[in-house]
């Protein structure tokens, strides 16, 4: 007999008490905490923080925690407590060549000022299972050599822009308003502030297959790897009722910038373009992904034609946000009975009709 | 649970606060002002997922105040797992009463429904849309679609329309049926049933739509006109059922079909929870049904 879906209110809370002890998981088994995650799983957090557009890495690994691992729904987490934060304004814009340079590389240059650092890589390891580690790690203290805090590293890209061979970087503009999408609904055409925002807020893998297509022909702008450094970076806030420069903190950065091939004209002279990547934490995967794709959105700009996904302003910001996107995808799972029905309806209302036709006459309906 | 409950305590009354609950009045009060036009707003993020109801929470939200009755509904009914969510959210956010009854509610939040029972002037509507825009699937650009919409240029749906009858003999929208409201804006009603598109028109209650993930607003004022697309040789109709409600014996409301077991037993239900308790409750009783005095032992 008909039984409705009722009980939903107990289903639900059932469900959230179920999910609590699946999260435990055995009980035997020392529970995870946050500061571990912190520690260990650092580039979890630093994703999270990134897409989840909040630098704190205690709720980053709060969050990592409560949704099982699950890095969107942790994303979404932050998300969800961000927007009930107050806003007070905007930092003074960052100076990432003030950065505490923990890693700096370029692909353009053997050497130069500042050299190259490695710092903490993937790059060069040999992707092999560390079955020892299964047991216990405890590494070697890394080696260290003597900082000379003098030294400054230079952006490749200001080295090369000397010689007036890139694009200069658009001049400072102090009382031009900051955009905002989380504050004013995106429109398009979208600015490169806006879109920088979007990206730097997008999906990691949405970013990473868009810029690998430019690097297959889709829309493809040529790249070298100018310059990737990652450090400590001050962030500052500008108080004028106060006459004061505050100092909030520092927050750990990734900057990609891109060089690549060039504009040019009969009467201009040819120079490089600029790709910008710039991520919270240690995510070079994304900072170079959103690199290729700043770079690949500015198509219009540049005088270039729209012929790929990645050049397409409108395609790429509506659907980088995986927040967005994962509701709306497993907004499936809601019910959908009422439209189902009358889809129904009319399915059989049209198969009833096509049969009444073949049977009055025969022939028609061959 | 009660966890939840201790997090919310520190959240303004229903969730948003009063700037945000502001922006949102000011983008309603312009979809007032221009009926059917899509405002966009600066929705939040809000926590429950985007496609899930935020556009009609965030629009719930702003209009709620201490003294409001609310009722939501999912599929027209009260008790689906997401509808109950909802309303919990309210509850707990904003301490409001709430209600599956369609006449004691001043605000009705609705999923993919209109109730049965005829509105009234004191309630408003709001309806959770996942996309605004009813050309979005002819046109899936944005900058084109609104200027579209700024010249009122709709030929693009009439084909559409036109092309579905010679194809099939008939309109293939079941749901989310577009209409034209104030003779002006065409207007995706959300999916809704092409079955209550007529209860849109000259309706006495106001109709709020909110899109959370595609950041757009926009209302239907009380008593608008309201127009489902057709033409003089295919005029709209709304869709029948065969049957009456196997529960209650009504014959003029949405059926749900619901299947009774593998050998294709079938029965059709009101999708409308409330209005099928209420027949039942004065006594009217379906093939399938039993007088409601007895069920309740």
């Amino acid at each position: 007999m008909y039984v409705a879906v009722k009980g939903g209110e107990r289903a639900i809370a059932n469900a959230h008490r179920l999910v609590e002890h699946e999260r435990r998981g055995d009980r035997n088994v020392p529970e995870l905490g946050t500061e571990q995650i912190e520690q260990q799983l650092s580039l979890a957090v630093d994703r999270v923080m990134s897409e989840g557009s909040l630098y704190d890495r205690g709720l980053a690994a709060l969050a990592i925690k409560q949704a099982r691992g699950d890095l969107i729904e942790a994303i979404f987490l932050i998300r969800a407590y961000r927007t009930t934060l107050p806003r007070f304004g905007f930092s003074v814009p960052l100076d990432t060549a003030d950065m505490a340079i923990r890693r700096r590389i370029s692909s353009t240059y053997k050497d130069l000022p500042g050299g190259q650092v490695l710092g903490p890589t993937f790059d060069y390891t040999h992707r092999l299972l560390d079955f020892a580690l299964a047991a216990e790690g405890n590494p070697a203290p890394p080696v260290t050599a003597p900082v000379d805090t003098a030294e400054r590293f230079p952006r490749v890209t200001d080295l090369i822009a000397q010689d007036d061979l890139i694009e200069r970087n658009p001049p400072e503009n102090p009382g031009q308003p900051v955009g905002d999408l989380t504050r004013e609904p995106l429109a398009f055409p979208a600015e490169r502030d806006l879109r920088l925002q979007n990206l730097a807020r997008g999906d990691e893998g949405f970013l990473l297959a868009l810029g690998y297509s430019t690097q297959r022909g889709y829309g493809r702008n040529h790249p070298f790897v100018g310059e990737i450094r990652m450090g400590e970076v001050e962030v500052e806030f500008d108080i004028p009722e106060l006459g004061l420069m505050a100092s909030l903190g520092e927050v750990t950065l990734t900057e990609c910038q891109m060089v690549n091939q060039f504009k040019g004209s009969l009467t201009e002279p040819a120079k490089f373009t600029r790709g910008y990547g710039l991520s919270f934490g240690h995510c070079e995967r994304r900072a170079m992904s959103m690199s290729l794709v700043d770079r690949a959105l500015r198509a219009d700009e540049l005088g270039e034609e729209r012929t790929s996904p990645a050049q397409d302003e409108e395609f790429v910001l509506s659907h980088s946000d995986n927040i967005q996107a994962t509701g709306f995808v497993e907004h499936l799972k809601l019910p959908h009975y009422v439209d189902f029905q009358a889809e129904l309806a009319l399915l059989r209302q049209m198969r009833r009709e096509l049969e009444t036709r073949a049977s009055t006459h025969p022939e028609a309906a061959e | 649970m009660s966890r939840t409950a201790e997090n919310y305590r520190g959240y303004n009354f229903a969730y948003l606060d009063e700037q945000t609950k502001r922006m949102i009045r000011r983008a309603i009060l312009k979809a007032i002002a221009i009926p059917g036009y899509q405002v966009p707003f600066a929705s939040r993020e809000m926590p429950m997922p985007y496609g899930w109801g935020t556009g009609g929470v965030q629009v719930t939200a702003a209009i709620l105040g201490p003294s409001d009755v609310l009722k939501v509904i999912d599929q027209g009914a009260d008790d689906t797992t997401n509808a109950v969510s909802i309303r919990q959210f309210f509850e707990k956010t904003a301490g409001v009463e709430t209600t599956t009854e369609t006449e004691k509610a001043t605000v009705i939040q609705t999923r993919h429904r209109i109730p049965e029972a005829k509105l009234q002037g004191h309630q408003v509507l709001v309806y959770q849309v996942p996309i605004p825009e009813p050309l979005r699937f002819l046109e899936p650009r944005e900058t084109e679609t609104r200027t579209l919409h700024a010249l009122a240029e709709y030929g693009l749906m009439h084909v559409r329309l036109y092309e579905d009858i010679a194809q099939h003999g008939h309109i293939a929208k079941t749901y989310a049926y577009p209409v034209l409201v104030a003779d002006r804006y065409v207007m995706d009603p959300s999916p809704i049933p092409k079955f209550d598109n007529p209860k849109m028109d000259d309706c006495a209650a106001l109709q709020l739509f909110g899109a959370g993930r595609e950041k757009r607003i926009y209302a239907i004022p009380p008593y608008t006109k309201v127009v489902s697309l057709d033409f003089e040789d295919h005029p709209f109709e709304a869709t029948k059922f065969e049957q009456p409600c196997a529960l209650c014996g009504a014959t003029d409301s949405y059926l749900d079909e619901v299947i009774t077991d593998d050998q294709g037993g079938r029965m059709f239900v009101c999708s409308d929870t409330h209005h099928c308790e209420t027949r039942r409750c004065e006594g009217h009783v379906g093939h399938l049904g039993m007088p409601v005095t007895e069920a309740a032992e």
